[in-house]
């Protein structure tokens, strides 16, 4: 008897098209593996059982009638909530949207239900998608499924544990500064983030509208190419779609890494860092180079600006997005007198601390007499970190980094200090800031409990098909870096 | 050091972003956003005097499209999430002055 829940989604969806197994009967196996193991995880806010079992017979059902069955046949998905999801709650971990359901899918949401995937739930997340740790949600924490004592990384750490502790092949998240590469990084997973543009973000509650991009956590990068190639392309609901054809992700796969040249950028190896994590990436990039890659020292000097660079910007479209949450057409009202008074005492009760934080940051660095002081300045210190990147990329074809300076945190180390929560995505925010493709992989372990380490490689804009090449070809010559957590059945 | 921002200023601030907030989220802020921009202040080091701002990353043009209708949300959709909805509109509190009681 195999078990369903350690496959991938390749070979789930192969399963399903051949008949050897039924959509219903692999979704019934994962929902029973999440009711068994979720309290002790917290990766998922809602589990959907019944609305899973109907997807998955009707993908049962188009096989039946002899019709092909889409991409991600009978694949159960895990999608972080945030996305909306016509008729499934969506409350972005937060209190102000508690029992919203959606009248729409988001086109991701779409795309994924052409392709005959399966939804199993929402997973939890930092509220709308503010943190690094997943525990600003307003719901529950979410605990690492390496050690129960960690975090999983955020902000989409609910997606991050539910692929990690096979609860699902796949599941969604989003990246703004790091969001799906930090916490796939720390669960000992892939996830990537694609390039700006390259994912239509047309029904994703918006954070930062300049950096949102959705991607795949999966086990394997294969899975990841797989799930991209079906969520990516052009939509023209969302104005910073990019209007360009998406190139057979999957072909990038399988191969060598002879003729590539890969920068290793100096400024990411730094006072700070573990120095055992240095030590697991650097010997993930030695084995680059045995797979035939050219290495070569890079420098992307303006890579300390960067976490200034973002929670000035980020938190300044922030504090526009969020303006909707007013109590007036979806979501918490808390009755006033005054409709001033609804405003401002609705978000008082609807908005955790770290939401507050970043609206009152936002609206600062937004307001007469500061705005070229700091959002103008980011906005052209910006440039000069995109700048770095584009004279790289003239050199090399992909830049290999580690993906965090450190393995996961303890639950609670950093909660009451800002600016060290915001230090755990110091190696991810330049790509997001560049809008670069960039994927965290599996490279090894630290500590004991062994805890997951991630190698990031960033490609070119939409360059995907090299982002997923050096990925794969590591995740094939080095089988070692992928485990499942030993303290789960 | 000069205090990078003043109580009065979240304040102002949070009236501004529309936030109702205690005294002891007023004084949590002030510190802590005073570390903040401690921080970003690093950026006054970097001269860019004569660098674009960067508001997209991919440096898209915006796209045009012809100007047809297309069928949108519909007004029971729209409603049915809204907290308070009453003869086809979003309800609020009074917001003209009148014969109030």
């Amino acid at each position: 008897m195999i078990d369903l829940c350690s496959l991938t989604a390749v070979e789930l969806a192969d399963l399903v098209r051949s008949g050897e197994a039924s959509a219903r009967a692999i979704a019934e196996a994962h929902l029973a593996r999440a009711h068994a193991i979720d309290d002790r995880i917290g990766a998922f806010l809602r589990l959907t059982d019944q609305k899973a079992l109907e997807m998955a017979d009707a993908v049962d059902c188009k096989r039946a009638r002899g019709e092909p069955p889409g991409a991600l046949a009978g694949v159960p998905v895990g999608l972080k909530d945030l996305l909306s999801t016509k008729g499934l709650e969506t409350t972005c971990g937060s209190r102000i949207l508690e029992g919203y359901v959606p009248r729409y899918d988001a086109t991701v949401i779409e795309r994924l239900r052409a392709a005959d995937a399966v939804f199993l739930g929402k997973t939890n997340m930092d509220e709308f998608a503010m943190g690094s740790s997943t525990e600003n949600s307003a719901y529950q924490i979410t605990r690492n499924p390496f050690d129960p004592t960690r975090i999983p990384g955020g902000s989409s750490g609910g997606s991050a544990a539910a692929v990690a502790a096979r609860m699902v092949p796949i599941a969604i998240g989003t990246d703004t500064g790091g969001s799906i590469r930090q916490p796939a990084s720390h669960c000992g997973v892939t996830g990537l983030k694609p390039t700006y543009g390259r994912v239509s973000r047309w029904g994703l509650v918006a954070f930062a509208s300049s950096l949102d991009q959705i991607g795949p956590f999966s086990r394997t990068v294969r899975d990841a190419a797989l799930v991209t190639s079906v969520i990516a392309g052009h939509d023209p609901r969302d104005s910073t779609s990019a209007p360009r054809g998406v190139p057979d992700l999957l072909a990038a796969l399988g191969r060598d890494l002879g003729g590539l040249k890969i920068g290793v950028p100096r400024e990411y190896f730094v006072e700070g860092m573990d120095p055992d994590v240095a030590h697991v990436v650097r010997a993930a990039i030695a084995r680059l180079a045995e797979l035939g890659a050219a290495l070569c020292e890079v420098s992307l000097p303006h890579t300390e600006y960067a976490l200034a660079v973002y929670y000035l910007v980020a938190t300044a479209e922030a504090s526009s997005n969020l303006s909707r949450y007013d109590g007036v057409r979806y979501g918490l009202r808390v009755p006033a007198a005054s409709l001033d008074q609804m405003y401002a005492r609705t978000r008082a009760a609807g908005f955790g601390p770290e939401v507050k934080r970043r609206i009152m940051l936002g609206t600062y660095a937004l307001s007469a007499g500061y705005y070229d002081a700091y959002y103008g300045k980011a906005q052209k210190v910006r440039t000069l970190v995109c700048r770095d990147f584009d004279e790289v990329f003239g050199e090399v074809d992909a830049i290999v980094a580690p993906t965090s300076p450190t393995a996961a945190f303890r639950l609670g180390e950093r909660v009451d200090d800002p600016l060290q929560m915001y230090l755990a995505d110091v190696f991810t925010l330049p790509a997001s800031l560049a809008g670069l493709p960039a994927i965290s992989v599996p490279c090894g372990f630290v500590g004991a409990p062994a805890l997951p380490i991630g190698l990031q490689i960033m490609g070119r804009q939409f360059d995907e098909p090299t982002v997923l090449r050096v990925a794969d070809a590591f995740e094939r010559a080095a089988p070692g870096a992928r485990r499942s957590p030993e303290v789960l059945p | 050091m000069a205090e990078r921002i003043t109580k009065a200023e979240v304040v102002k601030v949070a009236r501004l972003a529309r936030l109702e907030l205690t005294g002891e989220e007023i004084e949590r802020f002030s510190t802590q956003l005073a570390a903040i921009l401690d921080h970003v202040a690093m950026l006054e080091r970097l001269d860019t005097r004569d660098v674009p701002p960067t508001a997209q990353a991919i440096r898209l043009e915006a796209p045009m499209r012809e100007d047809e209708a297309r069928p949108g949300l519909g007004r029971d959709d729209a409603a049915a999430p809204a907290p308070a909805w009453e003869e086809g509109c979003f309800a609020v509190p009074r917001i003209i002055a009148g014969d109030e009681k």
